[in-house]
């Protein structure tokens, strides 16, 4: 039986679609976090109250705290399922480079938690009676904010599988790092909502991200060794 | 005294030195208590196990 | 350890000679709220060197497998975080009468000091629900590492955005910017602060690597040698 040497994309691929496959199977883990960011965004009009400003205003940051919320609600499960079942050993030893394999991972988490957020964002924007211009901006930068989310907690997650609470650790750790990206998202979209420059906002969180999706993989990768220990 | 009041900003000035003052010394208090604690749980387990063989 | 006795009482001196020197140095536009520089920004920047060194000792736990290293870092946390705190607080005091405000949420710095403030209690949360010692050295390694680039980011903040924080004052191009009568207290007081530190890890490094070889024989000796 000869078998190929699978390339790194195709590796890469295999580990998406694995989790892809895997996620679809349990839709609850798509749907929870989605629920829990529409839930979260109505909050606060909630306690506001109808009517005024306030809501307009405050719909950027509301939206973006929102966003870091369920995003690490979902982060926590990342490793989780594949430690309870063993494969995690496997994954470890297998002949792919692990930082690879969290790459894969941390695309298929992504897909399946930041992009159906970034859907449905502009939804819930125009209940804050966000301008469609700005709605625009908003989906960019949570886009790429999203994604520093999941680079950035695929670490988190790494680093606290399996341990007991490992979910309020993993939003202590994950956090710190999270700031700067909800800062400038959440800034960049407040300028836009007052018509002014957003392209620095924009290339600090496209760099940021690059900066993510540079080391995280690696620093994930030695995290989950470790843990597995 | 002049020197207490500081100009005007005496609070300000002598807050943050005797707040400086304060963290300082329960840094110290901290890492003795920490020694400690770890001096008497050794000394506990080593005679522990000798009066246990 | 006479090094570290001779470490802390160089630092007393350091602290007599400034707090003495301290009432010396004539007023300043700020008025005498300035002084409160005297103890700012030595927080401040032994806050900063903590982590660094934690980075450092990190790294070479990790790379070279050092459990000493491992001790250093761990020692060097909680010292770090206070040192991180009493930057925020003095900082704090010290805006309210000269900015105006308690806190500014836009400003980098304070954001970004902040930030490091967490980073400690993460590092520290992270060893403390770890139980096996070389995990938890190993994880928390990473951690630390990971959030290191923060360390830089706190000290350009000054420079690469608006901040109320004032700039740099003393490593900058053309020599410090404060006058000599206020500088060498600053100094001293920068100066005691590290050695300060410098005594404090020592002896938490002593206490942690006690606990970490508490089955060895040489421990043994030392503790039930010193209750005989």
């Amino acid at each position: 039986m000869a078998a190929d040497n699978p390339t790194l994309g195709q590796g890469l691929a295999a580990v998406v679609k694995r989790d892809l496959l895997l996620a679809f199977k349990r839709p609850g883990d798509i749907l929870n976090p989605l629920f829990f960011f529409a839930m979260v965004s109505t909050l606060f009009p909630l306690a506001i109250g109808p009517g005024g400003d306030q809501l307009q205003i405050l719909g950027p940051s509301v939206i973006w705290v929102a966003a870091l919320l369920s995003s690490l609600l979902s982060l926590h499960s990342l490793y989780l399922s594949d430690l309870e079942d063993g494969s995690l050993d496997q994954l470890i030893l297998s002949p792919q480079p692990l930082p690879l394999i969290c790459l894969g991972k941390t695309v298929a988490h992504w897909l399946v938690s930041g992009l159906p957020l970034v859907l449905v964002s502009p939804l819930i924007a125009i209940t804050y009676q966000m301008p469609v211009e700005t709605i625009g901006v908003m989906v960019v930068t949570l886009t790429l904010g999203t994604m520093s989310l999941s680079l950035l907690g695929s670490i988190g997650a790494a680093l606290t599988v399996g341990l007991n609470r490992g979910s309020a650790l993993l939003s202590m750790i994950v956090l710190p790092l999270a700031m700067p990206v909800l800062i400038f998202g959440a800034r960049t979209v407040a300028l836009a909502a007052a018509d002014d420059v957003v392209s620095a906002g924009v290339y600090f969180l496209a760099a940021y991200c690059m900066l993510a999706l540079s080391f995280s993989p690696f620093a994930a990768a030695a995290a989950l060794k470790i843990s597995n220990e | 005294m002049e020197l207490l009041a500081m100009g005007k900003y005496g609070a300000y000035v002598w807050s943050s030195f005797s707040l400086t003052a304060i963290v300082m010394i329960a840094c110290v208090v901290q890492a003795r208590a920490r020694q400690n604690r770890i001096y008497r749980d050794i000394a506990i387990r080593l005679k522990s196990t000798d009066s246990a063989q | 350890m006479m090094p570290w006795f001779t470490v802390s009482g160089l630092l007393l001196i350091s602290y007599g000679a400034v707090v003495g020197l301290f009432y010396a140095p004539p007023d300043y536009q700020q008025g005498d709220a300035f002084r409160i520089i005297y103890v700012h920004v030595p927080a401040a920047y032994l806050s900063m060197m903590a982590y660094s060194i934690m980075a450092v000792s990190a790294g070479i736990g990790l790379i070279w497998r050092m459990k000493l290293a491992h001790a250093v870092a761990a020692g060097a946390a909680p010292i770090g975080a206070w040192f991180t705190f009493l930057a925020l607080a003095t900082g704090s005091i010290w805006g309210r009468p000269m900015w105006g405000t308690w806190w500014e949420w836009g400003d980098p710095r304070l954001t970004s000091e902040l930030i490091m403030l967490f980073l400690y209690f993460g590092y520290m949360s992270l060893r403390a629900s770890i139980d096996e010692t070389s995990k938890a050295d190993k994880a928390s390694a990473v951690l630390i590492l990971v959030g290191a680039v923060n360390v830089p980011i706190i000290h350009f903040s000054v420079e690469w955005w608006s901040s109320l924080h004032q700039g740099p004052t003393l490593i900058r191009k053309g020599g410090p910017a404060i006058d000599t009568a206020m500088l060498y207290p600053l100094l001293a007081m920068i100066l005691g602060f590290t050695l300060f530190f410098a005594a404090l890890l020592l002896a938490r490094v002593r206490t942690e690597v006690l606990h970490r070889e508490r089955r060895s024989r040489w421990v043994r000796n030392l503790v039930l040698g010193e209750s005989a």
